[in-house]
């Protein structure tokens, strides 16, 4: 057991610290929630630069080779400056998706293009009624004599706008709540009878309804095989609930120094707040708080590479509790120890505080994994 | 980056719990299986027998009789056996006494004591807290005047456990009550508990149990020989004791054995008519408890990998007053859950009852250990430093303030 980054990581931390150093800081961030988009094509570019959109793929297909390790600490750093590029999108779920069930050409094809910057990808699973429920899909796609045609509409889908090719799970065989019969599909944004609705997150970032009308692709589309894509789905959840455990991580450690930095020069009744041991220990009970986290973060990201399937499941559900509640207290207590700045959209806590709660809600809040941990009690 | 066990590692474990399975009285773990707390006897036989294994002194040099085990190997050890649940070797003597003997100690004191303090041959209590001293350790006031070969001691020590059972004492004392800084004229004594003018009053703490002292000392003679390190150094003795690895500190496997009671005890009570395992609330309560023993035991994996990375103890890592913090709160909250499972059975001191009966009653016995238990937890937030001082602690060590 070693917990210490080997110095290739440490190098790859380093590297991409320094850029977002350069490029991050909350008022540059601003300028980029203000374009079109809702984030900087320019730093998408510098992320392709530096190997960062790469960064899980093997190298034959222009990647770095990295692991979840790699993916973990990236997101760490992504976290602590709020990155709002679709890199969670693209690169961790899709690029999950791609990675464990895409045929030779569809890998070279799409994971190519994603690592040297050209393509931008979705992933568009959720639907209205499913809530967190996985399994519950109601899109459905039907086979032709040329591929299949999919109906149906998906919801909350992070960056659907700025995707060139979305990931589509549609049904294909059984009822709503069949695991057995759901299928993934490769569609083109462009596909016609595909309508985005675009629409701003809680947490600055831009997410968009999809509705697809009579939407045909060819057999060649299909990502997987035909009514398994329920197994490639849940993998992407667990690599995508590890990287926002990182993230998590990061928003926690920005929050905690803005925290600790605002203690010492906010006076009142002539002290520094900091001063005071009230908020000395809630400060002190934040710091335990985001240890607790990251080691959740580490426990999510050592489940992805766990073969044993129930022991990943389950450890990869503690972790999402654990984080959601971590990132829930911290964010919250940042708020109050800032007191009313702290309510300010033009202060930086508010915006770490809404990005975990957009984290916590992302395929299932901490009372939903609960719920499913207590299961196997007995 | 490693985040897993090591084959190594794995196996030491299975070598680990083999060797509890078999040689762990049974008589032994039944008691504790229970609930209850070890007998003294318990305590003395069981560390004999891992003495014997070459166990005992675990987190001792070779050189001194330990097994020469990196700190994740330690980490193993002790939670397989608490999880067993068999007794925990005494602190006093292994993890307080021992390696402060191994640091500061002469050749004497070493050869004459450490082999006793593996082997339980002489069992320790430890003299620190005074009435007017508890989380403020430095301002003790137990003064120790130096009269030719020996030292007088005059004074009084408070919730000093187990001294009722206890052969020897460290003890701090005042030796220079003009010292610039309280913390600059403290030494540390070894003391016989048979020396005349020791008095040891029993406190009954709130589980009904004899596990706490008040010791009294009236011109108790301490041979000079009997100091460890130099006179009015004893803080520096006392800031290495309480620093040293904490790693035990969490004690997660005790927590992860009262949830296992605790489940086991719910398949066979009821609420609504339908086994209490099978409740909704009571089952999420259980999964909130695992899903923060997992992070706690991830934590003191980074904790133990970061102390085998640095080749033993440097600077004391922050990361232990979280495993304190939070480990006792596990502690409470897993204990508290037992209590609860037991319902109102929970509530009556059995012991009489239990006595008078003809088959055991294991449910019954369980049920008043449980409400014992979890009343002498309510002492691990206060012990070793209270959780507020722990987090006094972080505030400088990890925040600066």
């Amino acid at each position: 057991m070693d917990f210490e980054p080997s110095e290739d990581q440490r190098l790859l931390v380093e590297s991409v610290t320094r850029m977002l150093g350069d490029t991050y800081s909350f008022a540059q961030r601003k300028g980029y929630m203000a374009l079109p988009g809702g984030y900087s094509p320019d730093m998408w570019s510098k992320f392709a630069e530096l190997g960062l959109l790469g960064l899980p793929f093997a190298e034959e297909y222009g990647g770095f080779g990295g692991g979840p390790q790699e993916v973990m600490l990236v997101m760490q750093a992504f976290g602590r400056v709020l990155v709002l590029e679709p890199y969670l999108p693209t690169v961790v779920l899709c690029g999950t998706a791609i990675n464990a069930a895409g045929t030779a050409a569809q890998k070279q094809e799409l994971l190519t293009a994603i690592a040297e910057g050209s393509l931008k990808m979705a992933f568009a699973h959720g639907e209205r009624q499913a809530r967190y429920d996985l399994n519950d899909v109601v899109t459905t796609a039907k086979k032709n004599a040329s591929g299949w045609v999919l109906d149906g509409s998906k919801t909350v889908v992070s960056h659907g706008e700025a995707a060139d090719k979305i990931i589509v799970s549609a049904r294909t065989s059984g009822d709503r709540h069949d695991e057995d019969g759901i299928t993934l599909f490769i569609v083109d944004a462009k596909a016609t009878g595909l309508a985005r609705r675009g629409y701003q997150s809680r947490d600055d970032s831009r997410a968009a309804d999809i509705a697809l009308s009579n939407v045909s692709v060819p057999a060649d589309a299909v990502l997987g095989e035909v009514g398994k894509g329920f197994p490639i789905i849940k993998k992407v959840v667990e690599a995508g609930i590890a990287a926002t455990a990182a993230e998590t991580v990061g928003a926690m450690e920005a929050m905690n120094e803005m925290t600790l930095e605002y203690s010492k020069t906010r006076v009142q009744f002539g002290n520094p707040i900091g001063s005071y041991q009230v908020v000395q220990h809630r400060m002190a009970d934040m710091f335990m708080t985001q240890e607790q986290g990251r080691s959740m973060a580490m426990l999510a990201t050592i489940a992805l590479e766990n073969e044993d399937e129930a022991e990943r499941t389950r450890d990869i559900a503690m972790a999402k509790v654990g984080i959601g509640q971590a990132g829930r207290y911290v964010s919250q207590s940042a708020v109050q120890m800032h007191g009313g700045i702290g309510m300010t959209e033009e202060y930086a806590v508010g915006h770490y505080f809404r990005r975990c709660l957009v984290i916590e809600r992302l395929w299932g809040d901490p009372a939903y994994y609960l719920n499913k941990l207590a299961e196997d009690v007995g | 980056m490693d985040l897993r066990f090591t084959p190594e590692e794995l196996a030491f474990r299975q070598e680990v719990r083999a060797f509890i399975q078999e040689n762990l009285p049974a008589d032994i773990r039944d008691h504790m299986k229970l609930g209850h707390p070890p007998r003294k006897e318990d305590t003395v036989r069981w560390q004999r027998i891992l003495n014997q294994k070459g166990w005992a002194a675990y987190s001792w040099p070779k050189e001194w009789g330990g097994p020469g085990w990196t700190a994740i190997q330690r980490m193993i050890f002790l939670e397989e056996n608490l999880s067993a649940p068999a007794p925990e070797l005494l602190s006093f003597n292994i993890t307080m006494l021992g390696p402060v003997l191994i640091q500061f100690g002469t050749e004497e004191q070493k050869k004459r004591f450490l082999p006793r303090l593996a082997n339980l041959d002489d069992w320790f209590c430890q003299g620190f807290s005074e009435p007017g001293a508890g989380s403020d350790l430095a301002s003790l006031k137990t003064a120790a005047k130096l009269e030719g070969d020996h030292y007088v001691v005059n004074g009084s020590k408070i919730w000093t456990s187990t001294a009722h059972n206890a052969d020897w004492c460290f003890l701090l004392v005042r030796t220079d009550p003009n010292a610039r800084k309280r913390q600059e004229g403290i030494s540390f004594l070894l003391v016989d508990m048979k020396t005349p003018g020791i008095t040891v009053r029993p406190i009954i703490s709130i589980d009904n149990s004899h596990h706490l002292n008040e010791v009294f000392f009236d011109d108790v003679k301490v041979p000079l020989n009997m100091r460890v390190h130099q006179e009015n150094k004893g803080w520096d003795v006392a800031k290495f004791l309480l620093g040293n690895e904490r790693t035990g500190i969490a004690r997660l496997g005790k927590s992860k054995e009262r949830v296992r009671s605790a489940v086991a005890m719910a398949h066979q009570v009821n609420m609504h008519g339908r086994p209490l395992i099978e409740d909704q609330t009571f089952r999420q309560r259980v999964a909130q408890l695992q899903v923060d023993i997992k992070a706690l035991e991830i934590t003191q994996f980074r904790v133990v990998s970061a102390y085998d990375k640095a080749k033993g103890a440097g600077k004391p890592d922050p990361l232990s007053s979280v495993l304190k913090v939070k480990g006792t709160e596990l502690l409470q909250g897993t204990s508290e859950l037992a209590m609860d499972v037991a319902g109102p059975m929970s509530t009556p001191i059995w012991a009489q009852e239990l006595a008078a009966m003809n088959e055991p009653d294991d449910m019954l016995e369980a049920s008043s250990a449980a409400t014992a238990s979890y009343l002498m937890l309510r002492a691990a937030s206060i012990y070793g430093g209270t959780n507020e001082i722990q987090k006094n602690i972080l505030t400088k060590a990890v925040l600066g303030l």
